[in-house]
């Protein structure tokens, strides 16, 4: 039977374990994620992290969670209370929803029932996780609009307008890997990659999908919707108790369905790595064997998230834009067109792998033999110009001293008066 | 109205095939659908009817999957929902909550032209819905989405580049006249609005066409404590005037003293215990 064949053929209570399982899944990685990422994220800087709820501090997340309920409830007098109360929900249900398209495993046999790992397989599976993505910005940007304080609207604006643009990426890094795959189950992108995962066949494809993956989820350092340092929490400035929580754990269901994704598209999903693979007539790809797999490939993305979090700052606003609209979505446009022409001259003209290969480094040594005719960019000759850096920012003036203090105080001073005057005007304004 | 439409299709097909799964979703959905459409039209706040919709055009996308059309279902939540009704929600929210329309006519003859074609498209949805209730025999998707041909994504893929690919390019060029033309209409030279770069302003800052290189010191950065009362220090050790606050200036001077006294050094210095409290501010 076919993998839809037999979930389809699942009865009813099998279905509803699963569907606990992946709500579980979810739960117990938010808890796991937390306190990894803070013991990682502590050790990146020198300092142990959490380390005194249960063995080890590794129940400080869980004490987190059952505290955060138990807190007063605080709602800002200016939300629009409907819309308020509905963000948190709408913001946590779609990263649930995306994980039951995602396969954690070949066909088992679960309580004497032959399945599959999975909730189930839509033939346009993909698009499904692209969808609860696109509608779990609703809770974003409700959140932020709902609130009705100018924090939180900034945090949402700026939300929406990044995680549309920067699914746009995400969505033509997929355009590949289906064109490889012949189809958008996910089960299916996982079995066609028995030959060979996709991120070392589709390495642009892959490198976008992984920044752009990191845009969607809002996490450092794209994490401009909540940047405590210009906007205090951003979208959930206003929120405390469960609806706080609730974001909270939406924000790392999706790292761990962003993180899925990518394993399901790219890294073989399921699939044992080689050596293992090779091992006793690939034992270790049948059974429960592949969750192992599936765990550790998710747990590698996970771990990025937090690395990149430790150690990059968080990008100004316009960067980040031009990186996703001028940078990756371009990129990844040419590279769908070089893929197309690769796939349709092997349909069409029969050409093996090593004419191409030699055709594209033969077009690849011209490209670098024009690349040095062109001429170098000149460096305008203007006596007024400032010595930059290898940044290209300039050098501060090397001939800076103290300054004179009775030379500087006294335009400061002139200012001071001035501000001073208005400051005293104001005050006698207020006082009448 | 589209929803309508929907409802009245799904009615027709009851007489054919229908599973009670397809049933049941339908007399949830369906419902649902509808009073997204009719919250849209009579919800007071903007927002809020923007998010009616949302509701309606969710249940539609899941209208569809249920009938065998998971693409289209799903384009729909992507498309419509999530980047369409977005962008919609983005500008409401940047108009403000509060803002209403104007009800000036700035096209002439706009409300007659206006009127004139939503009677027309009303005739149209109007016939459609007929036509759809006795001249057309429904046929499930079933046998088109089976495994065994290329299924519902290929199928649509095949019709479009082919049966339909001239109606699908002119939508698609219809599309990107209106973004380049918004984008002409809306772009403005950075140039011709006189703003520099963060690279121009250093640079000028640095030829001295500005007081100073470097940006005004932030209080007490050089000094003991975060306290907008403390004022940076010079490498001399001497007050650095851009650093005090002109709140604090206004401040009457005796008030500040204590805090004047200590970054200079002159006040009661910390013991060898100093974590414990010193002995006029214990009592």
């Amino acid at each position: 039977m076919t993998r839809a064949e037999l979930l389809a053929d699942d009865p009813l209570w099998l279905i509803l374990v699963k569907a606990v399982a992946l709500l579980l899944i979810g739960m117990l990685m938010t808890l796991f994620m937390i306190v990894m990422e803070r013991k990682v994220v502590g050790r990146m800087q020198n300092r142990p992290g959490p380390n005194r709820v249960g063995p080890g501090g590794w129940l400080q997340s869980l004490a987190d969670g059952l505290k955060l309920p138990f807190k007063e409830q605080v709602i800002p007098d200016s939300a629009d209370r409907k819309v308020y109360f509905l963000a948190p929900i709408l913001s946590t249900i779609p990263a649930f929803l995306a994980l039951s398209v995602i396969p954690f495993g070949p066909e088992v046999s679960m309580f004497g029932e032959r399945t599959v790992l999975q909730l189930v397989d839509l033939p346009v599976g993909v698009l499904v996780t692209l969808a609860c993505s696109s509608v779990g910005v609703y809770g974003i940007v409700l959140a932020g609009w709902g609130s009705g304080s100018p924090y939180p609207l900034l945090g949402g604006l700026r939300s929406a307008a990044q995680v549309i643009s920067y699914e746009i990426a995400l969505g033509l890094s997929l355009v590949a890997v289906i064109l490889y795959t012949g189809s958008m189950s996910t089960g299916d992108i996982v079995d066609a990659q028995a030959d060979g995962w996709y991120f070392f066949l589709l390495i642009p494809s892959f490198v976008i999908f992984v920044i752009s993956m990191v845009g969607e989820t809002n996490r450092a350092p794209f994490d401009l919707p909540e940047a405590e340092s210009e906007l205090v929490g951003g979208f959930h400035t206003e929120y405390s108790s469960m609806k706080f929580a609730l974001f909270f754990l939406a924000e790392y269901v999706n790292m761990v369905m962003v993180s899925a994704f990518c394993t399901t598209l790219f890294l073989g999903g399921y699939m044992a790595p080689w050596p293992l693979s090779a091992i006793n007539d690939n034992m270790f790809n049948t059974g429960w064997w592949p969750m192992l797999w599936w765990l550790g490939k998710t747990l590698i993305f996970l771990f990025l998230f937090i690395w990149l979090r430790g150690t990059l700052p968080r990008l100004r606003y316009d960067q980040f834009m031009r990186l996703g609209w001028k940078v990756l979505v371009p990129a990844n446009l040419v590279w769908i067109v070089l893929v197309v022409a690769l796939r349709a001259f092997r349909n069409e003209a029969d050409i093996s792998a090593g004419t191409i290969l030699t055709a594209g480094g033969i077009v690849l040594v011209v490209l670098i033999g024009l690349s040095f005719l062109l001429p170098e960019r000149s460096v305008p000759d203007d006596e007024d110009r400032v010595p930059v850096t290898g940044g290209g920012y300039p050098i501060p003036p090397l001939d800076l001293v103290v300054p004179d203090k009775a030379e500087l105080a006294k335009p400061a001073r002139q200012r001071r008066k001035r501000q001073t005057a208005s400051v005293g005007a104001a005050e006698k304004e207020t006082d009448q | 109205m589209s929803a309508a439409l929907i409802l009245a299709q799904d009615l027709a097909q009851q007489s054919a095939t229908l599973s009670t799964g397809e049933a049941v979703a339908f007399w949830v959905l369906g419902p649902v659908a509808l009073a997204g459409g009719l919250g849209m039209v009579f919800a007071r706040n903007a927002v809020h009817s923007a998010l009616f919709l949302v509701m309606t055009m969710l249940s539609l996308g899941c209208l569809y999957i249920v009938q065998q059309a998971p693409f289209l279902g799903l384009v729909q939540i992507v498309v419509y929902t999530g980047a369409i009704m977005m962008l919609f929600l983005f500008v409401l929210m940047l108009v403000g909550r509060d803002a209403s329309d104007s009800v000036v006519e700035v096209l002439r003859g706009q409300r007659l032209w206006a009127g004139v074609l939503g009677v027309g498209l009303a005739v149209l949805i109007v016939a459609a819905l007929a036509r759809s209730l006795e001249g057309v025999s429904d046929q499930g998707l079933a046998e088109e989405n089976a495994a065994t041909g290329p299924g519902n994504v290929g199928n649509i893929g095949r019709l479009i580049f082919t049966d339909y690919l001239f109606p699908f390019e002119l939508t698609s060029a219809l599309l990107i006249t209106a973004a380049v033309g918004a984008m002409i209409l809306g772009y403005v030279d950075r140039h011709t609005r006189g703003r520099k770069t963060q690279k121009e302003l250093v640079e000028a800052r640095f030829r001295g066409e500005h007081d100073r290189p470097s940006p005004l010191p932030g209080p007490g950065v050089f000094a003991t404590s975060h306290s907008v009362a403390t004022p940076a220090l010079l490498p001399d050790g001497s007050v650095a005037p851009e650093s005090l606050s002109r709140l604090i200036d206004s401040t009457a001077a005796d008030k500040l003293d204590a805090e004047r006294k200590s970054v200079a050094g002159t006040g009661p210095q910390a013991e060898s215990r100093a974590l414990a409290p010193r002995e006029e501010e214990a009592e």
